[in-house]
């Protein structure tokens, strides 16, 4: 029976990150053509003329999917053969993986048993994520390596270079979220932010640790080499970078992996910084406002609610994301690399720094 | 059959064959691949003998930096692969023998050691709580002497890349 | 129930031994390095075995400093390599012996 149990969940945390992933693809043409003042892709359509509106999903979620998988796969003469093929999986993998610490929810009662609405409920959630965001450079380095040009190998040089790089700024950004909440746990942290701030306010992270907020958001933003850091792979410098000469469904995964990062980036902020799938005032018995009103609700539509609430704040931040990349100008190479190591470094240190300090001086001060 | 002995099992196949390709291998990069496979074992291992912290800064470390190191440095000198070696029998014969007597001498002691009275440990044996509280309180000079040996180890590094003008 | 801790030991002996055998069959001086790698994870791997059958974190808490030096060490050694590169042009282990030319 649990091993059933731990399937459902992972099969649903494994889909949530795919329609994510698969809505982020239509959002973001569309989203980007509405920020430009265009209309976008409206051309495909269903059967010669079934569908009258909305012809921007048929482009994005059925035309180029089925465009991407039926290309030709070119290999290139010199390239290696067995890492060109080896190179997106390894890219694409270890995001999967990133959902399944991530939490969707509180409980689910069913017929008397509480379910946990993780897939997996790992007691050292955040040096996991960590783990596999490090595990992402694989695809970057083996698919620049494998394909034996010169856009490639530079573009994989760089691309990994920040990569690395990043990741310290974002594991610091890490490091003061657990010393204010004390675990690692994704689900223990989304479950701390339920409390009440003065009997009002719900005590989200954000609150707590604003710096590093900001700090994950830019570290992340920069790990999944999204513009404004997208210098390895930008059409007009680097041809593609290490995608360079891949095509076809391999070239599908690599694009899946660039959207994988954006939720994943996005469900981190949520779970970290903004509560999850807390509702504000929500707690599992029904709605206990600040003047004394309580609305009780049924425990499913609760666990419904708190659903739906992770899913609008993740969609809302992968917005955000996708807002940055189409407003903001790329950096070169040598301000992206100096602004990690020269601005981030440091303010993420003193932002641990000041998170130890201050936990020590108010004791207790976010587990009241 | 157990569950566990079956993943000990498949865990020794995948690290042997992974570690035998990381050291045999012409193509330095096949090498660092074989080996970020050998270090998901050894993270998998870990697991397997409930240390938990120890086997995510496993693959943190070692999987996600230290071969990451090594591939940088394979793809910045574009090393072509290893030309086949020619002769040097003695050499090889050797090494074969000493790595042999090695092996076995090891695992011989490993295997005559009493297995001693079957161990129950807590349920949160290797957790990040408990190795930090041994590492913060009873470890905590070795804790400190790594950092400064990290620094200097950077330092170091940082002054032997840098160019020469 | 769990595979009984000898065998992890064992395991751990035939993988030091492929290390061993590593260092001193190649002469590519980066794969050299990565059987030194080897060899060190082959020693984790006995660390927290042993840690485990004498039901204390010490073991474990010793894997934690070996990791981190053998990171310290293998920056340095690429970083040598690297800077001996410049000079030589080759990583054959054969050609790097004579201090000079």
């Amino acid at each position: 029976m649990d091993v059933i149990i731990s399937f459902c969940t992972a099969l649903v945390a494994l889909l949530i990150c795919l329609q994510v992933t698969v809505l982020l693809l239509w959002i973001e043409r569309k989203g980007s053509a509405l920020i430009q003042d265009r209309v976008g892709a409206n051309r495909a359509n269903l059967f010669g003329g079934l569908l009258p509106f909305n012809l921007g999903i048929v482009n994005t979620m059925m035309a180029d999917p089925l465009k991407l998988l039926t290309k030709e796969d070119i290999v290139p003469a010199a390239a290696d053969r067995l890492l060109h093929w080896l190179a997106p999986w390894v890219a694409v993998f270890p995001l999967f993986l990133t959902f399944a610490v991530v939490p969707f929810g509180d409980v689910i009662v069913v017929g008397g048993r509480e379910i946990n609405l993780q897939a997996v409920a790992l007691s050292g959630g955040i040096l996991f994520v960590l783990a596999m965001v490090s595990l992402g450079v694989y695809g970057v380095i083996v698919g620049g390596w494998a394909s034996n040009s010169r856009y490639a190998f530079l573009g994989s040089v760089r691309g990994s270079a920040q990569m690395i790089s990043y990741e310290i700024a974002m594991g610091l950004a890490l490091v003061s979220v657990v010393l204010t909440y004390g675990t690692l746990d994704l689900q223990e942290i989304a479950r701390l932010q339920g409390r009440l701030m003065w009997g009002v306010v719900p005590a989200w992270g954000v609150f707590y640790q604003p710096i590093a907020f900001v700090l994950l958001f830019i570290a992340g933003i920069a790990e999944s080499k999204r513009a404004p850091f997208d210098l390895p792979e930008a059409e007009s410098e680097l041809v593609a970078g290490f995608q360079t000469e891949y095509s076809g469904s391999k070239m599908s995964m690599f694009m899946m992996s660039d959207f994988i990062e954006v939720a994943i980036i996005a469900a981190l902020t949520t779970t970290l910084f903004f509560g999850g799938w807390q509702v504000p005032f929500l707690y599992r018995d029904g709605f206990h406002f600040p003047g004394g009103l309580t609305v009780a609700i049924p425990s499913l539509i609760v666990t419904l609610l708190q659903i739906v609430s992770f899913l609008v704040k993740v969609f809302v931040f992968c917005w955000i994301q996708i807002l940055i990349r189409w407003s903001l100008p790329r950096l070169r190479y040598d301000q992206l690399m100096a602004f990690g190591w020269k601005k981030l470094l440091p303010v993420g240190l003193a932002n641990v720094a000041a998170s130890a300090v201050l936990g020590l001086l108010l004791e207790g001060w976010t587990r009241t | 059959m157990d569950p566990d002995v079956i993943l000990f099992w498949v865990v020794a196949v995948l690290s042997v064959a992974s570690a035998l390709t990381a050291v045999l291998h012409r193509n330095p990069v096949y090498c660092a691949l074989a080996l970020v496979m050998a270090l998901f074992q050894v993270a998998v291992m870990f697991v397997a003998l409930d240390a938990h912290l120890i086997a995510l800064l496993q693959v943190i470390v070692y999987a996600g930096a230290i071969v990451v190191l090594f591939l940088f440095v394979i793809m910045l000198l574009s090393l072509e692969p290893d030309a086949p070696p020619r002769g040097r029998y003695g050499m090889r014969a050797a090494s074969i023998m000493i790595a042999v007597v090695l092996g076995v001498e090891i695992g011989t002691a490993a295997l005559i050691s009493e297995p001693g009275a079957p161990f129950r440990v807590p349920f949160d044996f290797g957790s990040t709580r408990m190795v930090a509280q041994s590492l913060f309180t009873e470890h905590l000079l070795p804790f400190e002497l790594t950092s400064v040996l990290l620094l200097v180890a950077m330092i170091g590094a940082v002054v032997m890349a840098r160019r020469r003008a | 129930m769990q595979a009984p801790v000898n065998y992890y030991l064992v395991l751990a002996a035939i993988l030091f031994a492929i290390g061993a055998f590593g260092v001193l069959l190649r002469r590519n001086v980066i794969v050299i390095l990565m059987s030194v790698e080897l060899m060190l994870n082959a020693v984790n791997v006995t660390f927290v075995a042993l840690a485990r059958k004498a039901q204390s974190v010490d073991g474990q808490v010793i894997v934690f400093f070996v990791m981190t030096v053998a990171a310290a060490e293998v920056a340095i050694g690429l970083a040598i390599i690297l800077a001996n590169f410049a000079q030589r042009r080759t990583v054959n282990a054969d050609e790097i012996g004579l201090l000079r030319w």
